[in-house]
């Protein structure tokens, strides 16, 4: 892997006049030898099955637990009820998140982003943006390499898996990648993107991985939610003219001094916080 | 590890770790065996052993066996498809407080007779890190073409290894040696940028004091 720091990537797009999509293509097919139209095509690949993903959701089904299902179609339900605080795209963005997470804990097929716990924070900020033809398929594959561009340095300087250091390596990374992308889809330059990153880690900094049973499930599905407001959030600070205080790979490295210093039942084993709760534990002996 | 580690993998639910690294987990050791498996022992260490079963873990790790890959959307129902296949499985949990804590051990029994002991770890977003091969440390990712020679511990086999990779200029990423005494028994483990040609593979095979090549290459189709 090249990068070890978002300012590398943000000094080489200054460097080249190069926006931050160019530089992760062009890494990409150095660090894989392979050429732009073979990493674009794999992109594309992603890209569609997370379309499919999101199209294909079936809000009969429910998990192996029981504990998850159906909450997606009601949230897309209320939308059309126009009845709530939140605008439609902002609602149609939680519908999403909620689809994702539970198709996942349904063993449907889905794309990890960066995991599977957390794979619907970034469809759900991108697909109803698609849906509305307000971008187009290129401008999601670009949109998508922003943000594995993101998620691979906090992966190569901390962690992404929530039993290496909780929800905030999990959702905390989504979210951050999904910020970026955002950032990056309003021709926000690469300063910004940093800071969009910076700003939507910050937010969930000190999430603990506390999953009933230690499933996927609760309280993961929703999280996803909380992921893909908060990068729209951090978005639009950014668009704003608001800026970072702490330096994005400082955070970074922030979220992985909290993780290890994070305790291990916080860390997908279930067995602190939610999952320790009186009712935690009672589902958990309901499933045995 | 590239960005398509980072977005991806296309997977069945419902984790990354505890699912579509546990078929990675699979689909690595039945390639390491070189031939089609018919019987495994599987034990499950850690959070693998506490968490597994509503994770799918151990219908992962059988569908991997099975040649299936992360988003194949049969591993709700691999259980059915081994026994139609004849494979036959048994679980059982171990204790390894050393090791990460998603780890599988696994022996695998193949159709001729081979066998092979392996221990492997989940680290999360889908990504594994193969830790033993019979019982020696290894500690390869899969992400690599990754070439695992097993040979007498004498001088010369690292210059032998080295230099037919050069010769087929294939670059050489990675390297480590680890033996279980001076002078008894070594594995080389070399990750490569470019995939190794299966001629230069069967030459070294046949070399003196190799005892066995294994090769595995995450790009090649199943």
């Amino acid at each position: 892997m090249s990068f070890g720091a978002i300012k590398d990537i943000i000094d080489l797009c200054e460097k080249n006049e190069k926006n931050f999509y160019q530089i992760i293509l062009e890494d990409d097919c150095k660090e894989r030898d392979v050429t732009k139209e073979a990493s674009q095509e794999k992109m594309t690949q992603l890209l569609d099955a997370m379309l499919l993903a999101a199209f294909s959701y079936d809000a009969e089904l429910l998990s192996a637990s029981k504990m998850v299902g159906g909450d997606g179609g009601r949230m897309e339900a209320f939308r059309h009820e126009q009845k709530g605080y939140c605008g439609d795209y902002i609602q149609e963005v939680m519908a999403h998140a909620l689809q994702m997470g539970e198709s996942n804990a349904c063993m449907k097929r889905i794309v990890a982003a960066p995991t599977a716990g957390s794979c619907g924070v970034l469809p759900a900020v991108l697909v109803p943006l698609f849906h509305r033809q307000l971008i187009d398929q290129q401008e999601m594959v670009e949109a998508m390499y922003v943000a594995a561009g993101i998620g691979q340095v906090i992966a190569s300087r901390a962690f992404i898996a929530g039993a290496a250091g909780g929800c905030q390596a999990e959702i905390g990374s989504a979210s951050a990648m999904a910020a970026g992308a955002l950032v990056y889809l309003k021709n926000g330059s690469a300063k910004q993107i940093g800071d969009a990153v910076a700003i939507a880690l910050k937010g969930l900094l000190g999430l603990a991985c506390d999953p009933v049973a230690g499933l996927v499930e609760v309280p993961c599905v929703k999280r996803n939610v909380v992921g893909a407001l908060n990068a729209l959030s951090s978005a639009d600070m950014v668009l704003a003219g608001i800026k970072s205080a702490i330096p994005v790979d400082e955070v970074i490295d922030a979220m992985k001094d909290i993780g290890m210093k994070m305790d291990v039942s916080l860390k997908e084993t279930g067995k602190g916080g939610l999952a320790a709760t009186p009712t935690g534990k009672k589902l958990k002996d309901d499933l045995v | 590890m590239n960005i398509f580690d980072i977005l991806g993998p296309v997977m069945v639910g419902p984790s990354s770790s505890h699912t579509a690294g546990a078929v990675r987990i699979g689909f690595v050791s039945r390639t390491l065996l070189g031939e089609k498996p018919v019987k495994a022992r599987i034990l499950l260490a850690g959070s693998f052993a506490d968490t597994g079963k509503g994770h799918g873990t151990d219908k992962a790790i059988i569908a991997g066996l099975l040649g299936m890959d992360t988003d194949d959307i049969n591993i709700p129902d691999v259980f059915d498809i081994a026994q139609k296949q004849n494979f036959k499985y048994e679980f059982g949990t171990i204790q390894l407080p050393q090791a990460h804590p998603n780890t599988a051990v696994i022996n695998l029994w193949g159709k001729s007779g081979k066998e092979l002991n392996i221990q492997a770890s989940s680290l999360g977003g889908g990504r594994i890190m193969v830790d033993k091969i019979d019982g020696i440390d290894v500690n390869f990712t899969g992400e690599y073409p990754t070439l695992i020679v097993h040979n007498q511990d004498q001088p010369g086999h690292v210059a032998e290894v080295t230099s037919m990779l050069s010769h087929k200029s294939v670059n050489i990423a990675n390297m480590q040696l680890n033996r279980d005494k001076k002078g008894g028994y070594a594995v080389m483990v070399l990750e490569t940028d470019q995939p190794i040609p299966s001629e230069a593979i069967s030459w070294l095979a046949h070399l003196e004091g190799i005892i066995k090549v294994t090769y595995y290459n995450p790009t090649e189709v199943k």
